[in-house]
């Protein structure tokens, strides 16, 4: 470079299109090569592995096409998961349902909402892992001179009704409907913050005239409250989809996904780290990714209009956005 | 309309509405119930002695409350250690967070090249990716880079894979007005001068919303320090709680204490920043 040109490209720096390519490579450069090394490296890897049979170090990894799929389909260790997410998936049917029941009452005309609002949403916030102990004591059965009969054994005795074992191994159905049970009790809050929000954003001045016109609570829900709130709720069912099959912590800690109540993310960190089989787990992984591309998919294909109205009616509301 | 009007168009449905609002209470108090009972026997159960915990119902209160538990749990079970470890990669992680978003956030919204165009659809992209499932080549980087089993691991995670604070600080950038940074650039100001007279005091709110959904979630992740620290003196609330409930000995009483000790910074916290927390969390679950 001569001592023309360098000088040139000095005075270039200092205009500001010059300053927009240096801040840009500068600012970018940290977070750029974070993203590339913890999400897209992996990613790709991932893509690799899964074709291949491969332990932990990768020695000698062998390819063998799409095996580890036909594993994950076929063995009914790796599928029973699939069948597990479903009781999660008809579990946040019910969490939906019940979340928008209990933000419609709080929306009404109450006392000590702040108060109930907090206590229904405080669980949302805690630590999974504390949640999970208080809740494998919660459906506890008790040994005598041991430990007492778990809470909820305790509750159904005040009404005279025998203990049972909850957790049973024996019965991985109930025992995936009490982990169904936990996951609703720590995550319905935000739902309830959610669709609260959503209520409040519709107008007023909707409410008076049913008020005028002497519509009940029920029509008024029916009528006006849901039409208006119906895209975030289709939205929150899609995305049960997503969250279902990728249960994780609850039943992990819990149970430890023994008693038929393994996960598809718990059988793919157990694939990957207890048994070292890191193609398999990979494969896993793509099968979850693929999962999770087409609910964004179907997402942004049915709610793109009815997500940009929201975010439309939320700026002139002058809240944050909700997606 | 007149009051008096009001009155009248509501009458015949008073005794229904009474009825409806007892059920709403009635409801809402169940409800409540549900959440609270499961917490305050633990609560119950974290004052008593071995055997009183042994021997009693889970709603009998404790003869004499003994604190004991409490102590065990601070001292001889590590928590302090805990809090002090989760302490130090919130701290951090939060502050790596900020820097990186913001930064990538300005550049990003303020600079519409092709370059930043790629960027962002590189990050948005990138909240595709299912997270746990990842860890399973993740794992593999984070060793071949020889920060396994130090806190380094998941402070580096959560900073690197925080695409949610990007997403928010993008959003609120979008509000703010560009005429401020053509002001700044009017009266001379470089870039690097807009980003922090301008963009920084401006993204103030933003801060605040990353900062209380960086705090719960860090503070509640258990699966990246479980798998990236394993040392005993790397645990975090997280790992120190599922290590007591794993131990081969386990004293429900002091695990007890170990989760109301856990969760009261948490209590804590909702009960200063309600308000923040609500609108906070539900503007930062575009990942979810």
């Amino acid at each position: 470079m001569t001592k023309k040109n360098r000088k040139g490209f000095l005075n270039w720096l200092k205009t500001y299109e010059g300053q927009k390519f240096v801040v840009s490579v500068l600012f970018l450069l940290v977070p750029l090569a974070l993203l590339i090394l913890f999400t897209f490296v992996p990613a790709v890897n991932m893509v690799g592995y899964s074709f291949q049979k491969r332990d932990q170090f990768g020695v000698n990894p062998e390819f063998v096409g799409f095996d580890n799929y036909k594993t994950i389909f076929q063995d009914p260790d790796y599928f029973i998961t699939f069948k597990n997410s479903l009781y999660y998936l008809a579990g946040s049917f019910v969490q939906q349902a019940l979340a928008l029941l209990l933000a419609s009452i709080l929306c009404s005309k109450i006392r000590a909402k702040g108060l109930f609002k907090g206590i229904l949403f405080f669980p949302y916030l805690m630590n999974g892992v504390a949640v999970s102990i208080i809740f494998q004591r919660f459906f506890l059965k008790g040994q005598a001179g041991l430990s007492p009969q778990g809470t909820l054994n305790s509750i159904l005795e005040l009404f005279g009704a025998e203990p049972r074992l909850w957790l049973d191994p024996e019965k991985p159905m109930l025992a995936n409907f009490c982990l169904v049970f936990v996951s609703l009790w720590r995550y319905i809050g935000f739902d309830i913050i959610m669709y609260i929000g959503a209520i409040q954003s519709i107008p007023t001045d909707l409410y008076e005239a049913s008020d005028l016109d002497g519509a009940n609570p029920w029509q008024r829900f029916r009528y006006i409250v849901f039409p208006s709130i119906k895209p975030i709720i289709s939205l929150q069912l899609i995305l049960a989809v997503k969250g279902a099959i990728s249960v994780f912590e609850i039943p992990y800690i819990i149970t430890a996904g023994n008693y038929g109540t393994s996960t598809f993310v718990i059988k793919t960190i157990e694939t990957a780290f207890s048994k070292k089989q890191v193609g398999l787990a990979s494969a896993m992984a793509v099968v979850l990714l693929i999962i999770t591309i087409i609910v964004t998919l179907v997402q942004k294909f049915f709610f793109r209009d009815g997500q940009e109205e929201r975010i439309k009616r939320e700026k002139k509301s002058g809240r944050g956005v909700r997606y | 309309m007149t009051d008096a009007a009001k009155t009248q168009v509501k009458k015949p449905l008073y005794l229904g509405s009474k009825i409806l609002a007892a059920l709403k209470y009635l409801f809402l108090i169940i409800c409540c119930l549900v959440v609270l009972i499961p917490i305050a026997v633990v609560l119950i159960g974290s004052l008593k002695g071995t055997k009183e915990l042994a021997n009693t119902t889970v709603f009998t209160l404790p003869e004499t409350p003994v604190f004991e538990n409490y102590k065990t749990a601070m001292f001889a079970k590590d928590i302090i250690l805990s809090f002090r470890n989760t302490a130090v990669i919130i701290v951090i992680s939060c502050l790596g967070s900020i820097i990186t978003g913001t930064m990538t956030a300005f550049v990003v919204q303020r600079f519409k090249t092709y370059f930043t165009g790629f960027v962002k659809g590189a990050f948005l992209l990138a909240t595709l990716l299912p997270n746990i499932s990842m860890q399973v080549t993740v794992f593999q980087i984070v060793n071949k880079l020889g920060i396994y089993n130090t806190m380094l691991a998941p402070i580096i995670l959560y900073v690197g894979t925080d695409i949610v604070s990007i997403y928010i600080f993008m959003q609120f950038l979008s509000q703010i007005p560009v005429s401020l940074d053509e002001s700044g650039i009017i009266d001379g100001a470089s870039y690097p001068r807009i980003y922090f007279s301008i963009i920084l005091p401006n993204l103030k709110p933003a801060i605040a919303t990353v900062l209380i959904i960086k705090f719960v979630s860090i503070y509640n992740d258990f699966y990246t320090p479980q798998l990236y620290m394993q040392d005993d003196d790397l645990v975090v609330v997280s790992t120190v709680l599922y290590r007591l409930m794993n131990a081969t000995t386990i004293q429900w009483e002091v695990v007890f204490a170990g989760i109301i000790i856990c969760i009261i910074p948490t209590l804590i916290i909702f009960l200063s920043l309600q308000k923040y927390i609500y609108s906070g969390l539900v503007s930062g679950a575009v990942k979810e």
